[in-house]
């Protein structure tokens, strides 16, 4: 419990760092672009909604920086995330808010499902390759490991292109693009069933660029454990294969790995943007996109901010997992 | 670590032989194209054929020439970068985590701030405030947003080498700071160093094909990124330009695997539990 506590406090502070580089960036960036869209935007929004947004920005004001700072923090930790530009007048936190379930759906069910799939492919590959003797290469393991190391090097958005010209163009089994039939509602089976069917090609391109990672990280961490003595011991006790590879192994070696989420989840994300992009799939990632080509700052800075902050509370939550996984980081915390 | 370990390890050999053969392209360059990579006068959209190899744009540019020319800026980019990470890595990782102090501790702080921003994120936002970067622009933004994790992975290596009897030893003997780094810590460490290094050029190959792909570089210059973003904006998929939209992709997979497969196998010599004896 010790251990969550402090964690937690982790989270406060890193969430807290976050947002103090949120509100320094666009302040650092060079040739000031923000004040560029003000002059672009000015005539065009009405004048309450300009004054507002300078203040969020700090410009043509007479508080200080640290004065902006407190705002800044108190506007923030209320969910005042401003007023986006090319979608006047929604707020910010509303269109992050529509976006939001649509990437957090996919984002969460590749991650698990790449993480399954990716860790039995490497558990495997080096259990072939410690069973196979010390001088021959195990087929599996020859082929398991440049093929993790390609889907590692796959530009996501490229295998997404692929993917929508062959399987959804050429062949027409899936939707090509957006996150639902247009007038279908989610609470319908038929709706259900769009919905799926278009996070269909999304969620396997995902998976597919995140996995490599998962392969290569239980591989190497396998066949180090493989060399420990206790599995030698087991060897030696007489236990089969299949007892020592999934009872006494894998179950240690998948601990390292499952500490790298938060690592794999920041690649997953920088996919995840890409590949939305591509799908026209209506989550924060295509959201960003429109923020960037319309250059509306508040939505961008909105957008980063949300990001940041899932990330980080997505790796909370995975450590706190990991104390019910591994008991060393319990004993460790209660000393 | 052993140097002559990487002729005997198929995985770096592989890894070398793809890399040094784009390499080879890139130079060669100007004198193995077909035609001029900017030339647009050809018919658009032809097929592969005796003259067009791999067949014509939707604007009349000659394929196999765009992607010869696109070598250059990937190799160049993911060369550059790496280094650039590589360096900053060395500062605030290898000689921080070795000087420790006041150096360190700000040195570790940043670290952490940067290992807290999501980097793809990041990336695309520092180019949207740029409006669209030149390549070295580009260069810069992603050494920015690349170099947290290795500086941390480095630092504790760094830490772990601090007190160990030989470097204790070459600081009695009132050797500078910088010469122990460099003499003594780096080449103890040099594995993690080298296969950092082609970890970071393979995040830079990459991320400067996605940046340029959704029309952040500078769209004029002919490069594998850019060459997705015209097949995506000049509707390469409804006109059944498949192999506009193939080739460019499937060069950034092979160099990134090749750049993945050096990693590894540097990574494989340098750490001895994953050898094979």
């Amino acid at each position: 419990m010790r251990y969550v506590i402090r964690r937690f406090r982790a989270l406060l502070i890193t969430c807290w760092v976050a947002l103090t580089v949120n509100f320094a960036l666009p302040r650092l960036m060079p040739g000031n672009p923000v004040e560029t869209m003000f002059a672009r935007y000015q005539g065009k929004v009405s004048p309450s909604a300009i004054s507002a947004m300078e203040l969020d920005f700090g410009l043509n004001t007479k508080t200080g920086e640290l004065g902006q700072y407190f705002d800044y923090l108190g506007h923030t930790l209320t969910g005042n995330l401003g007023i986006s530009f090319s979608y006047f007048p929604s707020h910010v936190g509303t269109l992050i808010g529509e976006a939001l379930p649509w990437t957090l759906g996919l984002v969460g069910f590749a991650t698990i499902l790449a993480f399954l799939l990716g860790t039995t492919l490497g558990m495997v590959a080096a259990w072939r390759r410690g069973t196979a003797g010390w001088r021959r290469a195990s087929l599996v393991d020859t082929v398991l490991v440049p093929f993790g190391l390609m889907l590692g090097a796959l530009p996501s958005f490229w295998i997404a292109l692929i993917l929508l010209y062959f399987i959804a163009f050429k062949f027409g089994w899936f939707p090509i693009g957006g996150g639902l039939n247009p007038g279908a509602g989610i609470a319908s089976w038929s709706g259900f069933v769009s919905l799926i069917h278009h996070a269909a090609l999304p969620a396997i391109t995902l998976t597919l660029i995140s996995m490599g990672l998962w392969i290569l990280l239980m591989r190497n961490n396998m066949l180090t454990v493989l060399g420990d003595d206790y599995v030698k011991f087991a060897r030696a006790k007489g236990l089969r294969d299949h007892t020592i590879a999934y009872r006494y192994a894998a179950r240690n070696a998948i601990l390292p790995v499952f500490s790298q989420l938060a690592l794999a989840l920041g690649i997953v994300v920088g996919g995840q943007v890409f590949i939305e992009i591509v799908f026209s799939y209506p989550g924060i990632g295509y959201l960003l996109l429109q923020a960037v080509y319309n250059e509306d700052y508040p939505l961008m800075q909105g957008i980063f901010l949300i990001f940041t902050i899932t990330l980080l509370v997505a790796s909370f939550l995975a450590d706190v997992l990991y104390v019910f996984l591994d008991p060393r980081v319990r004993m460790e915390s209660a000393k | 670590m052993s140097w002559t370990g990487l002729l005997h390890n198929r995985r770096a050999i592989a890894g070398a032989l793809i890399f040094a053969l784009f390499c080879l392209v890139a130079l060669l360059a100007p004198v193995v194209v077909p035609y001029s990579p900017t030339n647009i006068n050809f018919t658009p959209l032809l097929h592969p054929s005796a003259k067009h190899l791999l067949g014509t744009t939707v604007n009349g540019q000659d394929i196999l020439s765009q992607l010869i020319w696109g070598a250059r800026a990937s190799l160049f980019v993911g060369l550059i970068t790496g280094a650039l990470i590589s360096l900053v890595q060395l500062v605030l990782g290898v000689f921080a985590g070795y000087v420790g102090g006041v150096f360190d501790t700000v040195a570790s702080a940043v670290t952490n701030v940067f290992l807290v921003l999501p980097p793809l994120p990041l990336l695309i936002i520092l180019a949207a405030y740029l409006r669209g970067g030149s390549l070295l622009e580009l260069i810069g933004v992603i050494t920015i947003t690349g170099w947290a994790w290795g500086a941390k992975v480095l630092r504790s290596q760094a830490i772990a080498l601090r007190d160990r009897p030989f470097v204790q030893a070459a600081r009695i003997t009132g050797e500078s700071r910088w010469h122990i780094v460099f003499a003594h810590v780096v080449p103890n460490m040099l594995g993690i160093i080298v296969s950092n290094f082609f970890g970071a050029a393979l995040f830079a190959v990459l991320a400067e094909a996605g940046l340029e792909f959704i029309g952040l570089g500078n769209i004029n210059d002919v490069t594998w990124g850019t060459m997705l973003y015209w097949a995506q904006e000049g509707d390469a998929i409804l006109l059944g330009a498949w192999v506009w939209l193939l080739v460019p992709g499937l060069c950034l997979a092979l160099l990134g695997t090749s750049l993945g497969l050096l990693n590894f196998a540097v990574d494989e010599i340098a750490n001895p539990r994953l050898r094979r004896d």
